[in-house]
């Protein structure tokens, strides 16, 4: 053996060891991109966050296109990258098809809750709690009593949104008119903002003085809209309040952030199994901050707050949509 | 449905149909000349994209019409380059450009501004305004044409007006002067205008420009007009629908007036009622959805008058062999 095929072979081994010693974190979004100003800009944020606090590095993928969600998912795990961890429910089935192959990997899926896996780490949001509470604001922000609701793709999940929304509202207002839209049944209906506006522009000519966009990218359209309008809108996932200081009554949180900063600083020493965030350990809730605080008068922040503390007391059962994929107090 | 709500739906049926109009109009203009432009969508959104970038960056719509109608222009110069002087395959040409524009428009706008392939939100002065028509408040108590006028006729952005405008334009050129009629005979027989002694390549090059500064309006009014901002593949299938109400139209203006207003008068219904209730008979909203499509295809198949394409569409010509 000559010099030169020693000292490959021990590049070799020295980069095969490398690539063991390996165990960064890869985060794959889902279709609506990283900087939807929501659902996956959250993600994100959690996941810049646990870089600058650790000094560590991520690898992420934004996914373009339905074929890739199987390809990417296998691409990280054979590299190597542990936890891996996937944006949306429509990893799940991507998850089933992979996780299996490779028992040594941990997986952290957001938004997917039935799959039984033992190295999957999955994480829901109690979705309706959260919409509970912005409906009852949007209920007693309204002088109209009638409120929309506008959602992305037609799923169970977005039903979850709308259905929690409309039990919070009712409780405020037994009488109030809640107006439901969604905006298609295709992956396109989370980056149509167009479709967004003539559906708030519908609602509003229908009478519904707050809207409540649970919609990705198209929501963004709808809170264009209701602020050109000069009606309130409410939005979704990251604190969407910035967008249109003054004219977004308060945004639906779900802290994608603290589940994605969580499963990356657990590394591989993740907790796999289900876990259900809720208003109990702040997984949802509504946005508070100085471009809202105009909006939110102390008696409404008084009654959310009660509500939230008999909800997580217990006392106040909000309704899940998934229990008998129907809702008690809206009709889809 | 009431008075008050046909209005809202018809109000609604026209911002919808504006986009649809321009394109459709930019494709018949191309398709007449022999070049078939799979690319509407792709020059929309390029359009759209540039045009927000633009308006955001100066404060001026205007500018940003510019740069959106510019870089419309320059990709549908592109298709003809390929198409026209290379004499390439037109359909993949056009597939090209709307891969091309899907994946360039984000780029660019994420190394600009980066937010992630979008355009920052456009303040006023940077967006097409409304425009109320004169005597819109005072008409407003006239019962019945009232509240037509003041609602639906008035109150519009420039490019739906400049919209509708090019529909008699689009007629008054193809039909009624020596251009059209040169245009025409372009996509009918090429042989035949260049024994005349004109260009076929200057014309079609014409034909392919003005489809481009169409689709580049229509661009620019998705972003500018209809929204405050660009937003990655904004244009939603538009294009495809444009297709579609082209072929509905046979090709021709008026036509395409009535195929854009019946497509986008659906879209107005499906968002207005989703689900609707005939007497025990719910129709999904999807049905109302996948209708253009399936109204083309019967158009296609004959069953009500056969749509007819311009006989030297999709071929390059060759002037000698």
């Amino acid at each position: 053996m000559t010099i030169t095929q020693k000292l490959l072979g021990a590049a070799a081994a020295l980069a095969l060891s490398a690539g063991a010693a390996l165990a960064d974190p890869a985060l794959i979004f889902d279709l609506g991109g990283k900087f939807d100003k929501s659902f996956n800009e959250a993600a994100f944020n959690g996941a810049k966050r646990w870089a600058e606090e650790t000094g560590g590095s991520f690898n992420e993928i934004e996914l373009s296109s339905e074929a890739q969600r199987e390809q990417a998912l296998r691409r990280f795990a054979e590299a190597g990258f542990n936890p891996v961890i996937t944006m949306g429910f429509a990893m799940a089935d991507p998850l089933s098809a992979v996780a299996p192959d490779y028992p040594d990997t941990k997986f952290a899926a957001i938004d997917v809750t039935w799959l039984d896996l033992p190295n999957v780490r999955q994480v829901g949001f109690a979705e309706h709690e959260g919409s509970y509470l912005v409906g009852m604001l949007a209920a007693m922000a309204s002088k109209s009593n009638t409120i929309g609701f506008i959602g992305g793709m037609d799923i169970p999940l977005i039903r979850h949104f709308g259905c929690g929304y409309a039990q919070g509202a009712k409780a405020v207002n037994p009488d109030i008119t809640i107006i439901a839209n969604m905006t298609g049944t295709t992956p396109a209906a989370w980056n149509d903002p167009v479709k967004g506006s003539e559906l708030t522009q519908a609602q509003i000519s229908q009478g519904a003085d707050v809207i409540y966009a649970a919609a990705g990218g198209t929501g963004v359209g709808v809170l264009q809209s209701a602020a050109d309008a000069g009606i309130l809108s409410i939005g979704v996932d990251s604190n969407q309040n910035h967008l249109h200081p003054g004219k977004v009554l308060t945004s639906m949180l779900k802290r994608v952030d603290v589940a994605v900063y969580d499963a990356m600083k657990a590394g591989t020493d993740m907790e796999t199994g289900v876990f259900i965030m809720g208003l109990a350990d702040d997984g949802v809730g509504y946005a508070l901050d100085d471009n809202n605080a105009s909006l939110i008068s102390a008696e409404m922040k008084a009654a959310v707050d009660s509500a939230r503390a008999s909800i997580i007391a217990g006392d106040l059962k909000v309704a899940s949509y998934y229990e008998n994929d129907s809702c008690p107090a809206l009709n889809f | 449905m009431d008075y008050a709500t046909l209005l809202q739906v018809l109000d609604s049926t026209v911002r919808l149909a504006t986009p649809l109009l321009l394109a459709c109009l930019a494709g018949l203009f191309s398709e007449r000349a022999g070049i078939f432009d799979i690319g509407l969508e792709g020059k929309m959104l390029m359009a759209a994209m540039l045009s927000a970038a633009v308006a955001y960056v100066s404060g001026s719509v205007w500018l940003g019409l510019l740069a959106g109608v510019g870089a419309s222009m320059l990709l549908a110069a592109l298709h003809g380059l390929a198409s026209i002087t290379f004499r390439g395959n037109q359909l993949i040409s056009g597939v090209a450009i709307n891969f091309l524009a899907a994946g360039l428009s984000v780029l660019i706008a994420q190394d600009w501004f980066s937010q992630g392939g979008r355009t920052p939100s456009l303040m006023a002065g940077a967006r097409f305004e409304p425009i109320t028509l004169p005597f819109a408040d005072a008409m407003a108590g006239v019962p019945v044409i009232g509240p037509v006028y003041q609602q639906l006729i008035s109150g519009h952005t420039l490019p739906v007006y400049l919209a509708f405008l090019c529909v008699p334009l689009t007629w008054w050129v193809l039909y009624r002067t020596r251009f059209g009629l040169r245009l025409r005979a372009v996509g009918e027989n090429p042989a035949a205008v260049d024994t005349a002694g004109i260009s076929v390549v200057g014309l079609r090059y014409a034909a392919v420009m003005i489809c481009g500064l169409l689709c580049g309006i229509a661009g620019a009014y998705l972003a500018t007009a209809l929204q405050a901002g660009f937003i990655k593949d904004m244009t939603a299938g538009r294009g495809y629908i444009a297709l579609a109400a082209l072929i509905f139209a046979k090709w021709r203006p008026w036509y395409a007036l009535g195929a854009c207003l019946l497509f986008g008068f659906l879209q107005a219904i499906a968002l207005r009622f989703q689900s609707i209730d005939l007497g025990g008979i719910t129709i999904p909203v999807q049905v109302m959805d996948a209708l253009p499509y399936i109204l083309t295809v019967v158009i296609l198949a004959g069953f009500v008058g056969r749509a007819i394409p311009p006989r030297a569409g999709g071929e390059p010509y060759v002037k000698e062999r």
